[in-house]
């Protein structure tokens, strides 16, 4: 969270000004973007001069000066929202639950409400703007021709702008939730911001426009059920009366073409604009930022590379910092001469010390986290073997060797999607497929019922043997990482697998447990069993697919970094290196490199870890977070087979273990 | 970053530099060349005769018969069956699917009377000839683009001849002993010095392979340019498939970026660029994730690419007389037009400073010189004011034996090997008068850069060259991999001991720049008059 209620200098310093040149571009982007609007809202084909002129004329009234003055109101709101709710690391739901859960925080509800005005300004502004039979939201009533000026009457095209502008401005923060829209992403490549900017608009243009035009039919859907009761509400408070011809409720209402455009128009107009400012934000946030790597003076060493690199808070510096040191080991050799310098009085290489210490225990930091996740995942699916095996064997009987088909079930063992959507996709476990999906079967929501059968008819429910098992079951919550993980419920999925796998050898740890806390277990149980049979909880609860795996990297942007930095320092000490400062800590960067190597390896033995989220091409979401695994799994190897590649058959001089020489030789082959 | 530097193509050459006419004359017919040793090309009867080393490369033959080529069209198949008249409405939905908005209007337009009304028919008629008349200026502007795909990438592709030629791409390995060999028949074969297993890769997707090429760095990928997509094959090198499916390829595509024609990875690793004469943007990789950015210049399209040894620049040519030379650190570009005709293809010196390239209609080799490194000045390619004509390439008759023999003519591709010490260059012929030939030059880059003669490279009889390559990492001097248009693929090993000139540049880490900074200073002769325009 690029927060700036903290006070860190680099938030004052950097943070701030880039954000509030960002919002600056954004506010000169504005008058452009408006008068694009004012003209193409005044769109008439037929008579080109007429429509060139009138739009000429109103820029310059003053209808269109004092709304984007308003409009600037909104853009700077706007933007201090992204600039308090972005964030480098994107946060992951890991169940539906969660993601429930994410929308009823307080802050989300704070920013849910707030575009939802900032939406209604805008859409006021457009009706302001486009004139006409949108102007007020009073007018008098006219009946039959003549005015009668004592009773005011509600415009109701008016308030459908209004009521429009507010769904969009709800519908954009929602939306920001779901496809995680604040999380910024670094590119890949480094590019000029106006390039960026000018790469990036067409896309944004174009996505605003299409997803304009959805947001028009779920909120005409909307107000055509509903729509009656804000008017209903409005025309009490205000004291107005509601006899407009047509009722846009109403079919004939909704199908008046010009006012779709309008409307068209104006959800484009501010999504461009909203996405815009999004846009020039993080162009700006992840530009390029170059610390020195030390300092003569020494009120300036905060600002020090290795300084900053240590540092934890706030994490939008220690990425930066990050991306800094892999841009200046691939491509400023004085910098790297500056790394790997000595220091004056004392001769102690501290900066490459500092780089390379803070590296290395961010890879471990991930090596051990990999490692628990897996230990976590190979206990909880003891029954794997058993269940793929009846799996595969009955699928593939049917559609012998194709892979893909025999994934889905073993997938389905771990992860526990429920046995309904599995059987739907796996052909010959068919017993019960017409009850399972729609009566609430209790058993078969939970095993598929190749499982039923392997394991007899049994009821693998019985609380007798989740009691038995729960300190195992409990003992494992911490461990999942995923946003979840203290709730109670969040295990509930996994229980009865756990448990059946459990059955023929029971702990013995359950004798530890004293018997009050063997009691508040067994009820915790009979509770979770009993929520777990109810389908919308189990919706609720279950995993998403994929989901802990991309929690788990969530934030790996920075391991690559440092992986890239790290190994483009060594390789460039062959030749720069004069002191032999990265000699000394040589082996332990390989032992740390391989040692994520092989946690990364057995990461993606598990199913589920090794499939990509669909891709798509046109939408505004940056889907970069899910992929994170990959890139950090390409980028490892790269990293040493880098070294392997310039060092060669020195490598045969560094110690390290037998496993690790064996792992080596084996990429200096090119045989990983 | 917009530099006014034309190339002056009328320039008068200097007498001085390196022609056709020194070179030894070419073997005559039944001599095939197999490799150089003391200086000079050693000939002999039979690709046999030459001595063996520790591991061969394997001197493998694809008969043009053997494969067959699947050029199947999605709609060729519609010939097929018998015609059906579906209503109207579900042939423009087919339309639509299939062929997009013309389709669609095409068949709104030639639908029968009666069926939808009148002025729909019109309507539609009148939008596609309007559509018609927009994409013929279009055309008229890049005439590339009328072309169709299969044209179009035999128009820009590496290989000469590409549409009727066995072997469609070649590629080395940049760290181990293993090729890839791309077939007619759109199947992609992969050989290794260390085992007898060659994994066949083929998939729905991968038609029309216009070039290949393995990810530095890594073990296993090798990215494909196909028609429609980019594919990148994660071969396992322990694995023991000779037929990896087809769930080992990622498929990278983006809307209007096909077919395409060339992609270069990054030496680095790191990213894959793509380039298609279609769109005019290139597309940067990120193949791990899937997800690309697009470099977007105005023009029509980027026809091919290559990547400096050292990673600090990439040569861009496009499809008309610009190229541009973008620099890798900010991706800013600088624009290079030529007046004569696109570039075809282009080479990098292994410390990246410098750039060999040919133009279209020209019968020259042009050198670029980029003095400083661009890691320092930021955003900035730094390159010298005016290419310099280092060879001279025009059309010699030398006497034979077997009477008049003339070679010369337009350069198809360039080839440089890793210690830039020989340049090899295949020449476009005039197939019964001129063949194609290969000519390969000794590079010396100081105290002046220049290129002497060695000899030319002669096949079995009968064969023309279509396609040259280095290995990345010969140890005794270079090897030069020829596919011939008979479907062999011999080696040809030039044995010399490197004159402890330019050695390549580690890891990214680009080696001092060479003193020779401009064209003109230091007793370098000019090699080009002044700029006319």
């Amino acid at each position: 969270m690029l927060s700036c209620r903290q006070n860190h200098w680099f938030i004052r310093k950097v943070i701030w000004w880039r954000a509030a040149a960002s919002i600056a571009w954004s506010v000169l982007l504005l008058p452009v973007t408006t008068a694009l609007f004012v003209v193409l809202s005044r769109a008439s084909l037929f008579h080109p001069i007429q429509w060139i002129s009138e739009s000429l004329s109103l820029l310059c009234g003053s209808y269109v000066i004092f709304s984007v003055l308003v409009l600037t109101g909104v853009i700077l709101v706007v933007g201090f929202f992204n600039l308090e709710y972005c964030s480098v690391v994107p946060s992951i739901p890991c169940t539906k639950i969660a993601l429930l859960g994410k929308f009823l925080r307080p802050y989300q509800f704070v920013h849910s409400v707030v575009h939802c005005i900032m939406g209604m300004v805008v859409a006021w502004c457009a009706a302001v703007m486009i004139g006409g039979r949108y102007s007020f939201l009073a007018s008098p009533c006219t009946e039959e021709g003549r005015a009668t000026t004592h009773q005011m009457c509600l415009n109701e095209h008016h308030f459908f702008f209004l009521m429009a502008g507010a769904f969009i401005g709800f519908s954009y923060s929602l939306l920001g939730v779901v496809i995680n829209m604040d999380y910024v992403s670094f590119h890949t490549i480094q590019q000029f911001k106006y390039l960026r900017f000018k790469g990036a608009l067409p896309l944004v243009v174009k996505c605003s426009a299409v997803q304009s035009l959805y947001y028009l039919r779920n909120y005409c859907i909307a107000y055509f059920f509903l729509g009656y009761m804000p008017r209903l509400w409005i025309c009490t408070a205000m004291n107005l009366k509601n006899s407009s011809p047509i009722a846009l409720d109403t079919v004939s209402g909704l199908l008046d073409f010009s006012l779709l455009y309008h409307l068209w128009i104006t959800g484009t107009f501010l999504l461009v604009t909203w996405h815009n400012t999004m846009l020039l934000f993080k162009i700006y946030i992840t530009e390029m930022c170059s610390f020195p790597v030390q300092s003569s003076f020494s009120e300036e060493a905060f600002q020090c590379l290795p300084t900053v690199l240590t540092g934890k808070q706030p994490i939008v510096l220690k990425f930066l910092a990050l991306q800094d040191l892999s841009f200046l080991s691939q491509y400023s050799p004085s910098r790297r001469q500056e790394v790997f310098s000595l220091s004056q009085p004392g001769g102690h290489p501290h900066n490459w010390s500092a780089i390379c210490k803070e590296c290395l225990s961010m890879i471990s930091d991930l090596t051990q986290r990999l490692t628990a996740y897996h230990e976590v995942v190979a206990s909880n699916g003891r029954a794997k073997p058993l269940s793929a095996s009846s799996d595969q064997k009955s699928s593939t009987s049917e559609s012998s060797g194709m892979e893909e088909m025999a994934k889905i079930p073993r997938v389905s063992a771990v992860f526990q999607i429920p046995a309904s959507v599995f059987q739907g996709s796996s052909v010959s476990s068919l017993h019960g497929y017409q009850t399972a999906p729609f009566t609430p079967e209790p058993d078969s929501l939970f095993t598929s019922p190749v499982m039923k059968h392997s394991m007899g008819v049994q009821r693998p429910f019985s609380p007798r043997y989740d009691s038995v098992q729960s300190p195992h079951v409990t003992r494992r919550g911490p461990k999942l990482w995923t946003s979840f993980t203290e709730s109670p419920l969040n295990g509930s999925p996994q229980t009865p697998q756990a448990s059946r796998a459990h059955v023929p050898n029971p702990p013995s740890t359950t004798h530890t447990s004293g018997f009050l806390s063997q009691w508040v277990h067994n009820r915790h149980e009979q509770v979770r069993n009993f929520l777990a049979k109810r389908v919308l909880i189990m919706y609720l609860f279950n995993k998403l697919p994929e989901a802990s795996s991309q929690a788990l990297f969530a934030d790996t942007q920075a391991h690559i970094w440092a992986l890239e930095g790290l190994s483009h320092l060594v390789v460039a000490s062959y030749t720069e290196d004069r002191f032999g400062v990265v000699q000394t800590t040589f082996s332990s960067i390989l032992s740390s490199m391989l040692n994520l190597q092989e946690a990364v390896d057995k990461h993606f033995k598990l199913p589920h870890a090794s499939s990509k989220p669909a891709w798509s091409s046109y939408s505004l979401e940056d889907t970069t977070y899910k992929t994170l695994r990959f890139a950090l799994r390409a980028a490892l190897k790269t990293a040493i087979y880098r070294i392997t590649s310039t060092f060669g058959q020195h490598l045969h001089a560094v110690p390290m273990s037998a496993e690790h020489r064996k792992r080596i030789q084996q990429f200096m082959e090119y045989k990983e | 970053m917009f530099r006014n530097n034309a190339l002056n193509l009328r320039c008068v050459c200097s007498p001085a530099m390196c022609s056709l006419a020194l070179f030894p004359p070419p073997l005559p017919d039944g001599q095939v060349t197999l490799c150089e040793s003391n200086n000079e090309l050693i000939s002999g009867a039979s690709l046999d005769s030459a001595q063996k080393q520790e591991w061969d490369p394997p001197c493998l033959l694809f008969p043009r018969d053997a494969l067959k080529s699947h050029s199947r069209l999605e709609s060729s198949s519609r010939a097929a069956f018998l015609q059906h008249r579906d209503t109207l409405w579900m042939r423009s939905a087919g339309a639509w699917r299939d062929a997009g908005l013309c389709g669609l209007l095409n068949e709104i337009a030639s639908s029968s009377e009666g069926e939808i009304p009148r002025w729909l028919t019109v309507g539609a008629r009148f939008t596609l000839a309007l559509l018609r008349w927009a994409s013929s200026f279009h055309g008229y502007l890049f005439p590339h683009l009328t072309l169709s795909n299969e044209d179009m990438v035999a128009e820009f592709s590496q290989v000469l001849d590409w549409s009727d030629c066995a072997v469609r791409g070649f590629a080395w390995h940049p760290h181990t002993d293993r090729f890839a060999v791309a077939l007619l028949d759109d199947s992609i074969r992969v050989y290794n010095a260390k085992s007898s297993i060659t994994p066949t890769l083929k998939h729905r997707l991968q038609q029309g392979v216009a070039a290949l090429q393995w990810k530095p760095l890594c073990a296993s990928a090798l990215a494909v340019a196909c028609r429609s997509s980019v594919l990148v094959w994660h071969v396992d090198p322990t694995s023991l498939s000779t037929r990896p499916s087809s769930g080992c390829a990622q498929v990278l595509s983006h809307p209007g970026h096909a077919p395409v024609t060339s992609i270069a990875w990054s030496p680095s690793g790191s990213v894959l660029i793509s380039a298609s004469p279609v769109d005019t943007s290139m597309m940067v990789w990120d193949v791990a994730a899937e997800s690309c950015v697009p470099l977007q210049r105005v023009g029509g399209g980027v026809s091919f690419l290559a990547w400096a040894p050292d990673g600090s620049r990439m040569l861009a040519a496009t499809p008309s007389p610009l190229f541009r030379v973008w620099e890798t650190r900010m991706w800013t570009c600088e624009r290079w037009p030529c007046l004569k005709g696109r570039c075809q293809t282009g080479c990098w010196s292994p410390d990246g400073t410098r750039l060999l390239f040919s133009v279209q209609g020209e019968t020259v080799i042009y050198a670029l010189t980029f003095p400083d490194a661009p890691g320092e000045s930021q955003g900035r390619c730094g390159g010298s004011q005016a290419a310099a004509v280092v060879a001279d390439l025009s059309e010699t008759s030398f006497s034979g034996p077997q009477g008049e023999l003339r070679v010369g003519g337009e350069v198809h591709s360039l080839a440089w090997d890793p210690r830039g010490e020989r340049l090899a260059v295949l020449l476009q012929g005039d197939p019964p008068a001129r063949p194609a030939v290969i000519a390969v030059f000794k590079t010396r880059s100081s105290p002046i850069f220049e290129l002497l003669p060695c000899g030319f490279v002669k096949g079995e009889a009968g064969a023309e060259p279509r396609l040259i390559q280095f290995h990345p990492h010969f140890s005794s001097g270079a090897l030069l991999t020829v596919c011939w248009s008979n479907g062999r693929i011999s080696h040809v090993p030039f044995y010399f001991v490197s004159s402890g000139g330019v050695r390549p540049g580690r890891g990214g880490s680009p080696p001092a720049p060479l003193s020779l900074g401009g064209t003109v200073d230091d007793g370098e002769r000019r090699l080009y008059s002044e700029l006319c325009s």
